[in-house]
């Protein structure tokens, strides 16, 4: 049987188009109003990845880290965030969950109950932004054994000896960072480019599932749409801050935007 | 938990870069495990390579100005009775503080990496200063990131850090100090490690940052045992070394040297920052027994809450008002061969007034935190045992904040 992550691409693939990903901070900017944002964008979304906030992020730029910012500031806890995930899981046009994070959290959470909150709760997949192979071999393994999709990163910086020995030890699913940035950066590199870099995972084994994420907006996400899925991250966080700063609701400007960017893909 | 002999600490981690099995690693995006890996392969090969180690020992000297004095305090000896107290004073070193080493060895490989651009985080302003110094001497590009708080604080090193051609990027998140400047930082590398050489400013971050840096302090140490053997014809039998802590860099080369020798012999004592008196923030990861975390890309001893989210902290001191400490500390308390304590901010001005009326020296607020300890013990040893405090950094810095806690000067 399929995992809820793949079925996700086989449809949007079926479709000829790359499955859309939403990147939002749990909790921004609070609990109930970032379940309002996941059921909304559930609509257009394939997947929803959600990062639980923490407050030394080291690969986030400024947007991701004022909304990590304003959902701690609302006090929202881990337990918060799988809440999030357990009350989204149960509409019945939820999508499937990936949670992203750094590692000290699940760390001090502890491994093995972290994954057993990530089943319960309904997690499908994660992504640890300072767990780099060969570091994480062993917890992704654990993640594997849980039915949780571990989802390795990959960068134009990785070499192609790297990138062969992390794509044989990934799941599903690959994320290629597409330019050297945190996230939120500005887009820096053509497209072009970026996908002749994603051609070249997508050689070394065509079954892995390749998203490609960092600098991607309305602006461009129509000239990705060959790949087989696409993260939008920064440009959300960004109109939920706009959204609060207009004294408008995030909730329904964010829907817009996502319908938005689905339209440029399909 | 167990040091081996003859092998420097910075090379005792396994495969994975952790020392006593826990601590350090390389916690790192992706990004940067390209960077990472060529820099850890090129200081593998520069520190073995005479010519580089003939270059390194000419600037240390000629630039530099090693050997650093090394001091007995006879007035303050005298007025605390007990324990004699000497001092190392690092703070003679070039641009006033033991930063210099790790700055100008950073420019070093910076240069023979053939980058031109060089980024560092600074607290104090020391690590920045020295940076930008260094930066300026061998024609490299520079940015400083330094929290907004730090900026005020530490006005003196800052206009000399302009002064030397260098940019401050102001880091206005968090608790605006060097822990987020440190995070910024790391981030700036992130988006520009292919045209950017990235300097850590004590022995913390990633594993190979911990290396070059105390690879880089461990002159103190050097200077120190030949300066011990000169005055001494031999290493005395009863030796405490203080020094204070922030992330450890002065700490570390002021003992490199000296860890196999037995403790009864030569004991190791650090002094983190345990801040203002009644407050319930400190920087004392070490002496209050913090949980182990990860933060800025390796694991230590970390202020933080249940959680995982890093602790604030505070300092009057803002070179040792950091969250985190060295993974080398961490193993030289869990192997307990140093031990570690705090003083409180009050302690320190307390010290600084006593060194100061007493002694032609000038210590900043991070040493005084050492000298803190020193004053405390010495009264209680016999005259047999030595104390030696390394006075690592100039008050020159400090004169605002000297200032207004003690009134004029
Ligand atoms: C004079 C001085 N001493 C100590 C420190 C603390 O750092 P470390 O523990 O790495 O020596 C600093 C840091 O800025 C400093 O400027």
């Amino acid at each position: 049987m399929n995992s809820p992550i793949a079925e996700a691409f086989i449809k949007a693939n079926k479709n000829k188009r790359p499955a859309l990903l939403t990147y939002t901070v749990a909790g921004d900017n609070s609990k109930k109003k970032s379940l309002q944002i996941l059921n909304a964008i559930s609509n257009y979304a394939d997947i929803c990845e959600i990062g639980f906030p923490h407050n030394t992020p080291i690969a986030d730029g400024g947007q991701i880290q004022t909304s990590a910012y304003r959902a701690i500031k609302n006090g929202i806890r881990i337990s918060d965030v799988f809440d999030i995930v357990s009350i989204y899981r149960k509409n019945k046009n939820s999508k499937p969950i990936i949670l992203m994070g750094y590692y000290n959290m699940i760390f001090q959470y502890g491994e093995n109950k972290f994954l057993k909150s990530c089943k319960n709760s309904g997690v499908d997949g994660l992504i640890v932004v300072d767990l780099p192979w060969p570091e994480n071999k062993k917890f992704a393994k654990k993640c594997k054994n849980n039915f949780i999709d571990f989802i390795q990163l990959i960068s134009p910086t990785t070499s192609f000896e790297r990138l062969k020995k992390i794509i044989k030890d990934s799941h599903n699913v690959i994320y290629y960072i597409s330019m050297l940035s945190t996230t939120g950066g500005k887009l820096k590199v053509s497209p072009k480019e970026i996908l002749l870099n994603y051609n070249k995972i997508k050689k070394i084994n065509p079954k892995k599932k390749c998203i490609i994420g960092f600098g991607i907006t309305e602006k461009n996400i129509s000239k990705l749409k060959s790949s087989d899925g696409l993260v939008v991250g920064s440009q959300i966080s960004k109109e939920i801050s706009r959204s609060l700063n207009n004294r408008q609701n995030p909730v329904t400007n964010v829907s817009k935007l996502v319908k938005k960017l689905k339209n440029k893909i399909l | 938990m167990k040091i081996k002999k003859n092998i420097p600490l910075i090379d005792q981690h396994d495969k994975l870069g952790f020392w006593g099995g826990k601590f350090g690693g390389s916690y790192i995006p992706e990004t940067l495990k390209k960077p990472v890996n060529e820099l850890t392969e090129k200081f593998k090969k520069l520190r073995k390579n005479k010519s580089f180690i003939a270059k390194r020992d000419f600037y240390f000297k000629s630039y530099i100005g090693s050997p650093t004095r090394f001091i007995k305090l006879d007035n303050l000896s005298k007025h605390l009775g007990g324990a004699e107290i000497w001092a190392k004073v690092v703070s003679d070193a070039n641009g006033g503080a033991h930063k210099i080493y790790n700055a100008t060895v950073h420019a070093l490989i910076c240069k023979a990496m053939g980058k031109k651009y060089i980024i560092g985080d600074t607290g104090a302003g020391y690590a920045g200063k020295m940076l930008s110094m260094a930066a300026k001497k061998f024609g490299l590009k520079c940015k400083i990131f330094m929290g907004a708080k730090d900026i005020k604080r530490q006005k003196p090193n800052c206009d000399a850090i302009r002064k030397n051609g260098a940019e401050i990027v102001p880091v206005t998140t968090g608790s605006q100090t060097l822990v987020d400047a440190v995070s910024e930082c790391m981030r700036y590398w992130v988006s520009n490690c292919d045209t950017t050489h990235m300097c850590v400013g004590s022995t913390v971050g990633p594993n190979i940052f911990v290396k070059i840096c105390g690879w880089s302090t461990a002159q103190i140490s050097r200077e120190l045992k030949a300066q011990l053997i000169l005055e001494f014809k031999n290493i005395p039998k009863k030796i405490k070394l203080i020094n204070c802590v922030g992330g450890g860099s002065s700490a570390y080369g002021f003992w490199s040297e000296f860890i196999d020798y037995p403790k009864t012999q030569i004991e190791l004592i650090g002094v983190e920052a345990g801040g203002p008196k009644n407050s319930k923030l400190h920087a004392a990861p070490l002496s209050r027994n913090a949980k182990l975390g990860i933060l800025h890309g390796a694991a230590s001893y970390v202020c933080q809450d249940k959680e995982g989210q890093i602790n604030e902290t505070e300092s009057i001191s803002a070179g040792l008002d950091y969250p985190g400490v060295s993974p080398i500390h961490c193993f030289l308390k869990d192997a307990k061969r140093a031990r570690y304590t705090y003083a409180t901010d009050e302690d320190a001005l307390n010290a600084y007034k006593l060194v100061t009326r007493f002694e032609k020296l000038n210590p900043s607020l991070e040493p005084s935190h050492a000298f803190a300890e020193a004053i405390k013990i010495a009264p209680k040893l016999s005259q047999d045992n030595m104390i030696i405090v390394n006075s690592c950094g100039d008050a020159k810095k400090d004169r605002d904040i000297l200032k207004q806690r003690l009134g004029k000067k």
